[in-house]
């Protein structure tokens, strides 16, 4: 009797102790459990934002060409956030323009590194309201790779993008928001 | 393998010379009373022993926690910066959570469930009584990393207990510690509901099937697999925030191609069955409470369990109902809101089951009563806010605000906490053999129920005109109900030093009435759920070990 529920008692410890120790794996799985049963199971949208930065490195070969739309123009606005205490000094050339769904543009954006010493900074970009990311598209962007001040150096970086012409009527403001992290340490 | 013996006829486990003893089983060790002195409580592995050690543990807690309360109350009693500084007070915050959620409530069930379910399924004592001591005192080791942080240069961690990135990062030299002090409460808690689940499975008495377990037992064991299942990944989640910080990975960092919205996914994972392990057992509480008082069997016995159930497996789909404002597709933000609305099905089959209990029985109304009719009533009332902000497009104003703080204060203050406090009144004559002083337990529910509704109810209104949460500032229109919370929260905290005083004045004898077995009419009858009480069968205070014969299970229902 004692002795067969010492038996059944270690049988359940280690059963536990192993679900334990594979809930500890969960967090770290998440990414990919969420592209395995979210996207290619359920076939829900990707991401949106890792379906940009896709579709960013695709566009990167080949511009696709649009229809412009003449009958309409959308705002586009340009916005910079320095992350943390990064030395930076860091604006777009203009703060919005118009633009017609389905030509190309460019815009510059400036930043300079303000320290004595060399900075490798990476930027993120964020689109708002959420649900345009599907159609704006970027073919150039400093955001692709990691950009390297020298000390005290300012760069000009352009930006090329179309925003495609099926973007629904009801959008009339997309805002553009990059924010340059500092991963100097990190390299 | 004596780690994993806990021997039915085997009542000497109480020392560590456990080995020695085995071969004299045959004379039964129930005279053996506990070791002398304070190395009893060090080293002892007897349920009872170790279910005090939580429950003062518990106690101590709720007062250090308590006051912490009660600094974020002085600051918020009037606008503008009085008493302390902004970090500190976002660390008094986020350090309340904490204490109060991982260093209080949960003991406090741990240290019921191993008081009461031995006891309650007729066992000698829970299934592996050596990893019960080690889960205390790691308990214990981890809640004393987390305060130590308090005077680390920097501060305690401030980023709120969710501890999100990236603000969670700027913490200085606590951080590490606080992530470390997570694991050590995870590694405790999950070896606690390993116990649970091992005694609840193996040490049954004989006849006590799992459809005649009490409902505490029935939820305890539930909450024993949500522990195990979730523990795990918030221990997941800080290891990230630790490799981020000191690491050079990129988890929850932008830069490196990561995103902190991960991390708010992986903790409400982890967050909102956790909430869970706070209000089952609570539950189980409250319908062990009831029938007695009401003098009538538990109503729907088996609806209670399937509840208890669906709630715990819904509790695995609802997390994001947390971050319904992080940019979700629309098809998350709707799964998440039905989701969450089918959990008001069970828990509202809970709360009618508990007033159809109450309907028609000869009720009385004892301190242990008062607490778990206050528990239905204002836990509702948390209930019926939680189901305001699980709509996904009402919550984008609720979010972050003090709604949030008056819906989950609803729930874990008058909610689980409460009904801790009546199950420390129900059973206290039970384990000290003394009654407590009547006159002043109701005295203390009155002036706990008033206060708790003076603290909380007016932060519905500052959070619906948009006060946020986590500031020790505000607009200046929101001073008079901050004032009148302030003011229920004092009164709320002094009315607590009455429980510490009825809970000491009953160790200590209480008001010299000698307590029967049974303790409350009907007890014995009612407190089991659909079999006879097994606790109230044992004298008050029962023997230092107990049911080293396994009892004999008496069904309550007519043949």
């Amino acid at each position: 009797m004692t002795e067969n529920l010492a038996k059944k008692n270690t049988r359940l410890v280690q059963i536990l102790v192993l679900v334990a120790i594979a809930m500890f794996g969960f967090g770290y799985a998440l990414v990919p459990l969420y592209n395995w049963v979210c996207v290619d199971l359920l076939g829900l949208k990707d991401r949106a934002d890792i379906q940009q930065s896709i579709a960013d490195k695709r566009a990167l070969a080949k511009e696709t060409v649009y229809t412009v739309d003449k009958s309409r123009q959308v705002v586009v606005e340009f916005a910079t956030v320095l992350n943390g205490n990064i030395p930076m000094i860091f604006s777009a050339q203009t703060q919005q323009m118009k633009v017609h769904p389905g030509e190309y543009y460019t815009v510059n954006f400036i930043a300079q590194n303000t320290s004595d010493r060399a900075i490798v900074a990476q930027a993120k970009p964020s689109l708002s309201p959420g649900a345009v990311t599907d159609f704006f598209e970027k073919t150039q962007c400093f955001c692709f790779v990691e950009q390297t001040f020298k000390p005290k150096e300012t760069k000009i970086m352009p930006i090329r993008f179309v925003v495609k012409p099926d973007l629904a009527a009801d959008y009339k403001t997309i805002t553009l928001l990059y924010t340059f992290f500092d991963i100097t340490d990190k390299k | 393998m004596s780690v994993f013996s806990a021997k039915r006829y085997d009542g000497d486990d109480h020392n560590t010379s456990h080995n020695l003893h085995e071969h004299h089983d045959e004379h039964h060790d129930d005279h053996h009373g506990p070791a002398k002195g304070i190395l009893r409580w060090v080293f002892t592995t007897n349920h009872k022993d170790i279910g005090t050690l939580y429950l003062v543990f518990a106690l101590a807690m709720f007062f250090v926690g308590g006051a912490m309360a009660m600094i974020i109350r002085a600051e918020l009693f009037q606008p503008g910066l009085q008493l302390v500084q902004p970090e500190f007070f976002n660390s008094m915050t986020t350090m309340h959570a904490l204490v109060m959620v991982f260093g209080m409530m949960m003991p406090a069930f741990v240290g019921l469930a191993n008081w009461m379910l031995p006891m309650m399924i007729g066992a000698p004592d829970m299934a592996l009584p050596r990893m019960n001591n080690m889960s205390f005192w790691l308990l214990v080791a981890g809640v004393l990393l987390l305060a130590s942080t308090l005077f680390m240069e920097g501060g305690a961690p401030a980023a709120g207990w969710t501890l999100y990135p990236p603000l969670v990062l700027q913490t200085k030299a606590a951080f590490p510690f606080a992530v470390f002090s997570v694991h050590l409460l995870g590694i405790s808690s999950i070896m606690g509901s390993i116990n649970i689940i091992a005694t609840i499975t193996n040490m049954r008495a004989p006849g006590m099937t799992l459809w005649k377990m009490p409902i505490f037992a029935w939820t305890w064991l539930i909450t024993a697999f949500l522990l195990i299942a979730v523990m795990p990944v918030f221990a997941g989640a800080v290891t990230m925030l630790l490799t981020d910080k000191f690491f050079g990975t990129s988890f929850f960092s932008a830069a490196g191609g990561g995103d902190p919205v991960l991390y708010q996914h992986i903790f409400w994972f982890f967050g909102h069955p956790e909430v869970y392990i706070l209000i089952l057992p609570s539950f189980g509480v409250a319908s062990t409470i009831i029938p007695v008082f009401s003098r009538k069997p538990l109503f729907g016995y088996g609806s209670m369990v399937g509840a208890t159930i669906a709630i715990a497996l819904l509790s695995f789909v609802v997390w994001s109902h947390h971050m319904f404002t992080v940019g979700m597709p629309i098809i998350g933000e709707l799964f998440f809101m039905w989701a969450t609305i089918a959990i008001a099905v069970p828990t509202g089959m809970k709360v009618f089951n508990w007033v159809a209990t109450m309907w028609d029985g000869a009720m009385s109304f004892e301190t242990p009563m008062l607490f778990a009719i206050a528990f239905v009533v204002l836990f509702t009332i948390g209930g019926f806010t939680g189901v305001m902000m699980a709509l996904a497009p009402l919550d984008f104003q609720y979010h972050d605000t003090y709604f949030i703080v008056a819906h989950f204060h609803y729930v874990l203050v008058p909610g689980a906490t409460f009904i801790i406090m009546a199950a420390v009144y129900y059973w206290l004559p039970k384990w000290t053999g003394h009654m407590y002083n009547e006159k002043i337990g109701r005295l203390h529910f009155w002036l706990s129920t008033v206060s708790v509704n003076i603290l909380f109810f007016p932060q519905h209104f500052v959070g619906l005109a948009g006060m946020p949460r986590r500031i020790p500032d505000y607009a200046i229109q929101f001073s008079d109900w901050n004032m009148i919370s302030s003011i229920g929260g004092f009164i709320f905290g002094a009315s607590q030093l009455l429980f510490l005083y009825i809970v000491i004045d009953t160790i200590r004898g209480g008001t010299g009435e000698k307590v029967t077995n049974e303790v409350w009419e009907g007890a014995r009858q009612y407190g089991g759920g659909i079999v006879e009480g097994l606790e109230w069968t044992l004298p008050s205070p029962p023997p230092y070990h107990t049911f080293t014969e396994p009892p004999v299970i008496k069904s309550i229902l007519p043949h």
